[in-house]
Parts: structure tokens; C-alpha cells; sequence
């Protein structure tokens, strides 16, 4: 019988990490992450997990160090936060060319300076294009089942990629939350034990890593391409596996009360669940809201996400994350960007908040929806629009 | 199969080569040279880890390959936590029983740039976390593959792309970072210099370092006739006016305990080496004297330590 107890998300994820039988973690503490890889040491000399916990001296080693575990054949797991994962940004690129399958837990932090230890998404956009299979976590729950299911995608013999699972530093990281666990069984029901085809091996060498001239490094990017795209259908797959075998369902773009609601707001990550309050609140008002959860960020759920708009009048986007000199949050612009050649498509309008941990409260995101529809008819002054940020961003229209 | 052993003296060297022909070193490359002869030392179980650097680029072009042996390159500045992985990862499977218990050992392969440089803070975390795998630096004393730039191993007053010799510099005015010292500070348990100028000397110190258990480091000095400009069929020679002079002195440091393989009375004056070279020609005499004196003292510093040990 699986068991539902109070579980820290952190200490949900690491609990998932137990049950997958990881081979090699290799971690170093940043905060928000710190109770992760704590967790996972601990269980190590315990002896309730028998792996190699490696305390390595730097993110940038912790990500070789998984690169080099799954390359001989390792289940391999990490997690970092903000700074850490920047700094192990050229290998990130490295995992996923070659074909690495390790999981890495991302406790979202936001960037210097100034310093700040508080979540925002800056982190996760930073890495959006490395190449990795990417979800948000909206709870505890949610920490354990993606992580899980994580390994069962990224390991699976058609996608060989690794995975980055994003749990909202402190706001999620830090809470404590009803967690079912599921049986060691089950779990070995869903995740198979991990074969990696291209192990280093001496009775079989191979090279891996060369180097690409110019005649072959153009066909090497485009087939990793290929790869992560194609490997939405098992994404897919896990989802639907995880929940015929857990009875909790997934997906890729996660409606709330949209059918027929001409306003939608779309987040990302634990602030969704905020959202939703406000979302039930201004239906009991006769409000015609819905709320859009994107889980799924790499590959990005393209069909889905038009599926789920279309019959929309207004899209409100919500982004953690300021892309300096851009075009407005980067969520906001991948998604007007997707909907662009559709001929029916809400009007799309972006906001920024909840930066380096200022909270959203529902206030906040009843703000947005209100200012939301209000821009959508009127339009603005500006690009995008700032919530809860002391001092107004002017002309950045340009 | 295993080639045969082809016998020298008293030692025996098989005819097997795990670093196939057709890679694209410079012709007479001291590198190339000494890698080959390491990996004849390793033998066919090991699993290589291989920082970016002229081992890299002059042996992995796609599609083809001249590594018959297992061997891995992910990026300039990391190979010693890529190893750190691999080592642990082989571990662990093993006693997991999720791989077939084998005797393979770790090899991590890296220039003096990735090593004294950019991929120091890697290797310090991986000995003192006491990896059981080996690291061969290949020091040619600078950036050769991107174009002869300083590292922190280029020896002073040597002329480079990025500490040239000009009019009011005479190149390099740093003096090169002692690595093996830095390794030995760590308390692993082997630590060796080694030159393709004394290949048995080298090939016993590799093969004695990969089957030591725990963190062991061969620094291996690899002359370079592009980058040093001297005549391309040199290498073994100045390898060896490397030690002769002192300026390069061969030496191992086992459990901390230090010995110096080739002892020479008296040490030949720096200048014969210096004079084989082309990044040296700028140099007066008068820092060829500064450069005299300072191999004399390291050189005495260095009998002393072995001093200490001798019984
Ligand atoms: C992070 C990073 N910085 C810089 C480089 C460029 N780079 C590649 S190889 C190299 C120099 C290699 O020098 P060394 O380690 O001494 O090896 P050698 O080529 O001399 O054998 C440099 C600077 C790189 N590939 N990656
Ligand atoms: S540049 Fe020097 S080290 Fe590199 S291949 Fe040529 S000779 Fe060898
Ligand atoms: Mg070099």
C-alpha cells in the first residue's frame, strides 16, 4: 500500500531519486537546493540507498561528474539553483549532445547580482535552449512524480536525454506538503532498470565526444534536435504510464476551468496554484477566466498549448524572468511566437513578477487579470508590464 | 589480441598500439610521442578521459577515430571530475552487480593549460576526494592548440603568442607553476615526472600510476616543435637536456616519500638547452643567468626533499 505523509518537495524529490535506485549523485550545496542533495547524503550513510554520493567541489564538476557516471552506464542525479546551474552551463550542453540521460533537480533561484537566494525563473530560461527535456512542478506531489518520471523518459532506449525538473526555490523547495509515496513495486513497475546502449567500455571502445569539423557538425545538432522534439510522444507516454500505474495524470499543458472562458492566465511552476484560487474566486463572481499551467517548457507543447488558447479572446502571460532588452518575459514571447500563424488566436499579453522571491499573492494575480483584459482592449504603453514592483518601467516599448 | 612484447634491455614494450596512426600531430611532436607510449604502458583497460587540447583534436575528427581504447572528451576545463564519474560510476555499478566486475582503470589526459589552468580546481577536488584514477598532464608549456599561447607551465622568458618577446619584455616573466609540487600537496599517494626522452623511465611511471590505488599524477614533459620552435627531430633530445640541465628533473614521490630517478653529478649549463629552442633565441645572457640560478636553487630544493628519504 503506498503511504501519504508530510514531505518537504526537496526532501519528495530525493525520496524519488531513493526509489529510482540512483547509481551516482554528484552535488554541490547552493541554496535553495541544499536540502536535496543533504537528504540524499544522509540516506547514503544510512544505508537506505546504496550509491556514490560524490561531493564535488563546484557545480560545474557536479555536471561533469554525472556526465562521466551515466557515460559508463550510472543512473545518475543532481540538483543545483540558480548561480550553481550557471555555472555549469557548458556542460549542461554537453549531457544532452551526448546523449546522457541524468536528471537534475532545478530549485529555481534567481541570478546575481544583487545577490539574491530567492526563486524567480531567470535560471531555467537561462538554459532553455541547451537542450534538455524541461517540466515545472507546481507541488510536493508533483516534485516526486516528475522526478521519477524523469528518469523513465530521459532513460528510455528512443530518447537518451537528459531532464531538468523545476521546483520554485522556497516557495516550493522549502514547503511542507501530503506526499503519496508509492510502493518500491510500483515504482519498478513504471521505471525499467537502466541500460545505457553506448556505455565506455573496455571490451567494446568506443570514442565519444570527438570533435565535429564543419562538415559534420551541422548533420550532429540537427539529429540531437530531432531527438528532443521526437521525444514528446514518450514524454507523453510517461505521463500516461505514470498515471495508469499511480492514478495521478499529467500533461504536457495543463487547463484549469478553461472551457469557455474568453480570459486566460497562463504560469508556470508552484504560482499556478496561487493562480487557481483566484481563478475559482472570479468564476463564483461570474467572471469568464481559466487558468493554462505549463508544465511542460522543453520540448514545448506546441499543438497543446494552441489546442488549449484558441477559443480564447485574451491570453495572459505571467513570467518569472526579465529578458534584458527583449521582447517582454521570454515565456510570453515563445508563446506569441506559437500562436503567430494561427488565424484565430487570443490577443496575448505579457507581465513580469515575482522576481529574486517577491511573493504573488492572489491580490497580485487578480491585478494582472483585471490590468490584463484592460491592456488587451486599450493597450499599453509598454511592452509588457511589471505587478508589485515598486517604480514604473517606462518606454521600454522603444 | 594482445601483441607481442618486444624486449629492450631489460624491458619489455609491447608492439600493440591503443593510439592508432593516421591521428594529425605535427610531425616530431613530443606529445604525441610520449601519449603513445603511455597508452602502451595502460594496456587495453582503461577508459580514458581526455581533456580538449591537441590529444583531443589530433586523434578524434569525425568520423574517424585513432583511439582503440574507451575514451571520452567533454570539454577543455573538466576531465578531472569527467574521471571522477567514471571512476565512481564503475564502482559502484560493479558493487551494485549492475556491471560485470572488471579491472579498468580510470585515465584522465590533459595539456598543461587543463591542467595548471583552467582545470585546476577540478583536479584538486578529485584527489582530495581520493578518486582512484590516474592524470597524465602533457605539458608542452603552453596553449598549442589554439595557437601557442602562455599557460602558467610556460617557463620564463620563453616567447609565446600571448607573452611574446618584444621590445620591453622578454616574453614569459612568470616562473612556471610547479604542478607536481601542487599534486604532491595533496598527499595522494603517487606523484612522478616523466619525459618521452626516457620512454622506459616514463612507461614504468604510468603503468606504475595506473595500478596504484587512489589518486595518482604523472606530469609528463612533451616538447613541441611548433610551439618551441625547434627542428622537428629533437624531441627525444631535448627531453633529455630537460633533465640534464636540471631544468626538467625526473623524480617520483610515493606515499610522500621523494626519489630522483636520474641523479647527474653535475648538471649541464641551461644554455645548451635553451639554445635548441626558438622561443628562447631573445634571451640575453644575463637572464640566461637568472634562469641558471633559479634551476640551481629548485634543484637544490628538490635534493634536499629527496634527502630527507634517503636511508
Ligand atoms: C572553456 C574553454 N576555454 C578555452 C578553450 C580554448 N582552448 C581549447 S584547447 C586550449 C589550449 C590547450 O592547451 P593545453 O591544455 O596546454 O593543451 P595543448 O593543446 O597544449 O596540448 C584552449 C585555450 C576551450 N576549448 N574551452
Ligand atoms: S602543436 Fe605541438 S603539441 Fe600540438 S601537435 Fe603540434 S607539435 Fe604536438
Ligand atoms: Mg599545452
Amino acid at each position: 500500500m503506498s503511504e501519504r505523509i508530510g514531505l518537504e518537495a526537496s526532501h519528495a524529490a530525493a525520496e524519488a531519486a531513493r526509489m529510482a535506485d540512483v547509481d551516482v549523485i554528484a552535488a554541490y550545496p547552493i541554496t535553495p537546493q541544499t536540502h536535496i542533495p543533504e537528504r540524499l547524503a544522509e540516506m547514503v550513510a544510512n544505508g537506505e540507498l546504496d550509491a556514490a554520493y560524490i561531493p564535488v567541489e563546484s557545480e560545474h564538476s557536479a555536471m561533469s561528474t554525472c556526465v562521466g557516471a551515466a557515460a559508463v552506464g550510472a543512473r545518475t542525479f543532481t540538483a543545483t539553483a540558480g548561480p550553481g546551474l550557471e555555472y555549469m552551463h557548458n556542460v549542461l550542453y554537453v549531457a544532452s549532445a551526448m546523449r546522457l540521460p541524468v536528471v537534475m533537480t532545478v530549485a529555481n533561484r534567481a541570478l546575481s547580482a544583487p545577490l539574491s537566494i530567492w526563486g524567480d525563473h531567470s535560471d531555467a530560461m537561462s538554459v532553455r535552449d541547451t537542450g534538455w527535456i524541461q517540466v515545472f512542478c507546481q507541488n510536493s506531489q508533483e516534485a516526486f512524480d516528475m522526478t521519477l518520471w524523469a528518469f523513465r523518459v530521459g532513460e528510455d532506449a528512443g530518447v537518451l536525454l537528459p531532464v531538468m525538473v523545476h521546483l520554485d526555490g522556497f516557495h516550493l523547495t522549502h514547503v511542507t506538503e501530503p506526499v503519496i509515496l508509492p510502493e518500491q513495486e510500483e515504482v519498478d513497475k513504471f521505471l525499467p532498470k537502466f541500460h545505457y546502449p553506448f556505455a565506455l567500455d573496455p571490451d567494446k571502445p568506443m570514442t565519444l565526444g570527438a570533435f565535429a569539423p564543419p562538415d559534420v557538425y551541422s548533420e550532429a545538432k540537427v539529429a540531437q534536435e530531432v531527438a528532443l522534439r521526437k521525444s514528446k510522444a514518450v514524454v507523453i507516454k510517461g505521463f500516461e504510464e505514470l498515471g495508469d500505474i499511480f492514478g495521478r495524470y499529467y500533461h504536457p499543458v495543463e487547463p484549469y476551468k478553461t472551457e469557455g472562458a474568453k480570459t486566460l492566465l497562463l504560469t508556470m511552476g508552484s504560482f499556478s496554484e496561487t493562480a487557481k484560487t483566484v481563478i475559482d474566486a472570479k468564476k463564483d463572481r461570474g467572471e469568464s477566466v481559466g487558468l493554462i499551467n505549463l508544465r511542460l517548457w522543453r520540448p514545448f507543447p506546441f499543438k497543446e498549448l494552441r489546442q488549449a488558447v484558441k477559443s480564447a479572446e485574451i491570453l495572459i502571460v505571467f513570467d518569472r524572468c526579465i529578458s534584458f532588452g527583449g521582447p517582454g518575459g521570454p515565456v510570453s514571447s515563445e508563446i506569441r511566437s506559437t500562436l503567430y500563424d494561427e488565424k484565430q488566436r487570443p490577443k496575448v499579453v505579457s507581465f513580469i513578477g515575482g522576481l529574486g522571491g517577491r511573493d504573488m499573492s492572489a491580490k497580485d494575480f487578480e491585478y494582472v487579470i483585471d490590468r490584463g483584459r484592460e491592456i488587451a482592449e486599450n493597450g499599453s504603453e509598454e511592452l509588457y508590464e511589471t505587478v508589485g514592483i515598486r517604480g514604473k518601467v517606462t518606454d521600454i516599448r522603444g | 589480441m594482445e601483441g607481442q612484447s618486444i624486449k629492450f634491455g631489460k624491458n619489455f614494450v609491447t608492439t600493440e598500439e591503443f593510439l592508432a596512426q593516421g591521428h594529425t600531430f605535427c610531425t616530431g611532436c613530443g606529445e604525441a610521442l610520449a601519449l603513445r607510449l603511455a597508452c602502451k604502458a595502460l594496456g587495453r583497460h582503461v577508459i580514458i578521459a581526455n581533456a580538449t587540447g591537441c590529444t583531443e583534436v589530433c586523434t578524434s575528427p569525425l568520423p574517424v577515430t585513432s583511439w582503440r581504447v574507451p575514451w571520452i572528451h567533454t570539454l577543455f576545463e573538466n576531465t578531472a571530475a569527467t574521471a571522477s564519474g567514471i571512476e565512481a560510476g564503475l564502482k559502484i555499478l560493479m558493487k551494485k552487480g549492475k556491471t560485470p566486475e572488471k579491472n579498468i582503470k580510470c585515465v584522465a589526459v590533459a595539456g598543461d593549460g587543463g591542467t595548471t589552468d583552467i582545470g585546476i580546481q577540478a583536479l584538486s577536488g578529485a584527489f582530495e576526494r581520493n578518486h582512484d584514477f590516474l592524470y597524465l598532464c602533457f605539458d608542452n608549456e603552453a596553449y598549442m592548440n589554439t595557437g601557442i599561447q602562455r599557460s602558467s607551465a610556460t617557463p620564463y622568458g620563453a616567447s609565446t603568442t600571448t607573452a611574446p618577446a618584444g621590445k620591453l619584455s622578454i616574453g614569459q616573466t612568470t616562473w612556471k607553476k610547479n604542478l607536481p609540487e601542487i599534486a604532491v600537496a595533496h598527499n595522494i599517494p603517487y606523484v612522478a615526472t616523466a619525459s618521452p626522452g626516457y620512454p622506459f623511465d616514463l612507461m614504468n611511471k604510468v603503468k606504475k600510476g595506473g595500478d596504484i590505488k587512489g589518486p595518482a599524477y604523472v606530469h609528463i614533459f612533451s616538447p613541441c616543435p611548433t610551439g618551441w620552435r625547434h627542428a622537428t627531430d629533437l624531441a627525444i633530445e631535448i627531453g633529455r637536456l630537460a633533465v640534464e640541465t636540471g631544468i626538467f628533473p625526473l623524480y617520483e614521490v610515493e606515499n610522500g616519500r621523494y626519489k630522483l630517478n636520474i641523479d647527474r653529478p653535475k648538471l649541464k649549463p641551461v644554455e645548451e638547452y635553451l639554445k635548441t629552442q626558438g622561443r628562447f633565441r631573445h634571451l640575453l645572457d644575463e637572464e640566461i643567468e637568472k634562469i641558471q640560478e633559479h634551476v640551481n636553487e629548485e634543484y637544490a630544493k628538490l635534493k634536499a626533499k629527496v634527502a630527507c628519504f634517503s636511508t
